[in-house]
């Protein structure tokens, strides 16, 4: 299969692609049943709600651990993979992941890469950049790979093609995979898949990976999955490169134990998936197979931002379940698409102001009703609804306000008359006699009110003030103001 | 990118809380999987009942009788090509009791010299776990090269032995007993059940990239040697 260039999108646009997934009912129809069956298996997978939150103090625990010594952790994790005889790469941007990616391929005359899953190369959008220097990359996750055939980017992190039907995925496979007649039957769709990525596998000169979680003490990639792709992937190909964003470390691999089954019972209510693929160098002197060369890509990409705020640092604590997009009212009723962004829903919110700077992501916050579900399901305690006023915060921050940790775009939505009438507003309040003079021409003045109101009143009546104040009708039954 | 390492570390150095310690948090993981450790027969049931909801077929066996069953077995599913070691005891046995239809298959060279082959004409593979998991029905594979990683990944049938004195109540159990903390191998997996997906409208679907189907032989009693 070609490699096709992907569209990005800006997730400046947001409110106009969640007005258009709310008009779209086949859209919706598909996230309302993928809502309701993820929300239903994580319940089976929790029965005991004390068990649950015991499991989730040490989910917590553990993140906060590992991010407390984050920068010795990540010497040590280096230190352990190389003496295992594997090479570990630092960067700071995407671009510059992207170049190392490229500069072990360009080195070995690679001209196909087979990729299990990785979050963090959507992330750098790396299918992009290696297509252009005429490097094939090949996803082999099966929602990865429908979504890439598709020339789309993933709706959900944990299920990539979850926007899609069978329907629309037999049309798909149809048109794309040579000789393959229509089918909507699921297994069949599977087996095609599989024997369409068999010869991908065998052919490939680089594997490319995602981890889930890292172990210090034992230079370990810990990798989770069901289908066997991403074992294959890291085991097939003479070279298997692994990205991972590098907060996803943490001191010693049974510290992963407890992370690993919050992960896996939050993510698709599986008390364990089929693989855990534990890896801690290449192919070993007298070893018949797995990779020769083995390499750890360290990601920041804006992640120090948040590193550096004691309240925003426990955004890094997250282990990608999607637990807290399964649960949002507002990421069910539009769709991963519409934000724009590689990780949608709440944690997408939270995360993608430090990747992508607050110009792009400023209205992201604010769509949220603040009802507090992410942050209930989360396994490792991450109060998203509370870092969602944080960002809103930032968001309107006079650009010029100096802060200990400025963060990237800071005063994106900042806007002086706003802030007028919100020194106005508190004005008014704290002071007797201007809040009495407000509330005589409030009520007086009524007829005056607009009908149109910005944006308020796109999807609600005109706000009014009554003809009479609270403390009128107070003063009426002799109550004193 | 030593620049970029030095500045990543920098930023972190710069920012970083005071450091925590290792040992609270290990006690707190230890109290959180501590529990009376269950008898021996309700681990086996345990581990078995989870395989069995994976979609695994489990049975049990003594030492001297599992391998004329498996090799029966393996000849009725219709396997015409077998990858087992044969110098390990147990893939010995297994070869002694094969009939002439199934054909034995050593890993006989670097998986990158036959991997068509292996991809496209091996039915099954054969591996003996280190050890299992009952909580969750899973079979630790420590690949050597006698069994390399491949061997439990691309036939479409994985056959799994286990002994049913290495079963640990936990992983946690798994990872403290083996002492996987003083140094791992270059791999280790942790399988439990056949490969699956339900990427396509949340429909499971088995023999997504690995094995279709999965066998697991629990050994009841290691019998004399």
């Amino acid at each position: 299969m070609k490699a096709r260039s992907l569209q990005f999108v800006p997730p400046a646009d947001f409110h106009a692609r969640a007005g258009a997934a709310l008009a779209d009912p086949k859209l919706r129809a598909s996230f309302r049943g993928a809502m309701d069956f993820l929300q239903a298996r994580r319940g089976t997978q929790f029965p005991d709600a004390l068990e649950l939150e015991r499991l989730r103090d040490l989910g917590e625990a553990v993140r906060q651990h590992a991010l407390a010594n984050l920068p010795q952790l990540l010497v040590q994790l280096e230190e352990k993979l190389q003496a295992a005889g594997a090479q570990v790469h630092w960067a700071e941007t995407a671009e510059e992941a992207n170049a190392i990616i490229a500069g072990i391929a360009a080195a070995r005359g690679a001209r196909k890469v087979i990729k299990g899953k990785s979050m963090a190369s959507e992330e750098i959008e790396l299918n992009h950049y290696l297509a252009a220097r005429g490097v094939d990359c090949v996803e082999s996750d099966m929602g990865e790979y429908i979504v890439q055939m598709a020339g789309e980017k993933p709706s959900h992190i944990v299920m990539p093609a979850i926007h899609k039907t069978r329907e629309d995925i037999g049309a798909l496979f149809e048109q794309h995979i040579p000789g393959t007649p229509y089918s909507d039957d699921v297994d069949t769709l599977i087996q095609t898949g599989r024997r369409a990525l068999r010869k991908a596998f065998a052919e490939a000169d680089i594997g490319l990976s995602g981890v889930n979680f890292a172990a210090a003490d034992t230079g370990t990639l810990w990798l989770v999955e069901n289908e066997g792709n991403g074992r294959l992937s890291t085991t097939v190909p003479d070279v298997h490169i692994a990205i991972m964003g590098m907060e996803k470390v943490v001191a010693r691999l049974a510290h992963i134990v407890p992370l690993a089954s919050l992960l896996t019972r939050s993510a698709t209510g599986q008390a364990i998936t089929t693989y855990f693929n534990l890896i801690s160098g290449p192919r070993r002197p007298g070893e018949l197979d797995g990779p020769r060369e083995l390499h750890l890509v360290l990601l920041d990409n804006g992640r120090s931002q948040a590193y550096a705020d004691e309240q925003l640092r426990s955004t890094l604590q997250c282990i990608r379940c999607g637990a807290c997009m399964n649960h949002c009212p507002v990421y069910g009723r539009i769709g991963g698409h519409a934000y724009g962004t590689t990780y949608p829903g709440p944690i997408g919110k939270i995360i993608s102001p430090h990747l992508l700077g607050l110009e792009a992501t400023a209205d992201l916050a604010t769509a949220s009703s603040l009802c507090g579900a992410c942050g209930e399901v989360c396994p490792v305690r991450i109060p998203i609804p509370a870092l969602l006023v944080r960002l809103r915060t930032e968001a309107n921050r006079d650009p010029r306000e100096q802060v200990a940790h400025p963060l990237k775009g800071q005063g994106a939505k900042f806007s002086r008359g706003e802030k007028l009438v919100w020194r106005f507003w508190s004005g008014a309040f704290a002071h007797p006699a201007a809040y009495r003079t407000f509330r005589l021409a409030a009520t007086r003045l009524r007829a005056l009110t607009p009908g149109e109101q910005l944006g308020w009143t796109r999807h609600r009546t005109p706000l009014r003030p009554a003809a009479r104040s609270l403390a009128d009708l107070l003063r009426e039954r002799g109550q004193p103001e | 990118m030593m620049h970029a390492r030095e500045r990543m570390l920098g930023r972190l150095r710069a920012a970083a809380p005071a450091p925590s310690d290792d040992a609270a948090l290990d006690r707190r993981i230890g109290a959180h999987y501590s529990a009376a450790p269950p008898q021996s027969a309700a681990l086996v049931d345990a581990f078995e009942r989870a395989l069995v909801a994976s979609r695994a077929d489990v049975w049990r066996a003594t030492a001297a009788d599992w391998p004329a069953q498996l090799a029966q077995r393996i000849a009725a599913h219709g396997a015409r090509r077998l990858l087992l070691d044969p110098a390990g005891a147990e893939g010995a046995a297994l070869l002694a009791a094969l009939p002439p239809t199934v054909a034995p298959l050593p890993f006989r060279a670097p998986l990158e010299q036959w991997t068509d082959e292996l991809f496209d004409t091996v039915d099954a593979g054969f591996t003996v776990a280190r050890s299992g998991i009952a909580a969750t029905g899973t079979l630790v594979l420590a690949p050597d090269p006698g069994t390399p990683r491949t061997v439990s990944l691309v036939p479409p049938l994985h056959i799994a032995l286990v002994y049913a004195d290495t079963l640990h109540a936990t992983l946690f159990d798994a990872v403290q007993a083996e002492r996987w903390g003083d140094g791992m191998p270059s791999n280790l997996v942790l399988v439990s059940g056949p490969s699956k997906t339900s990427d396509i409208q949340q429909t499971l679907a088995y023999g997504a990239h690995g094995p279709r189907w999965m066998w697991v032989v629990i050994v009841t009693e290691r019998g004399t040697p």
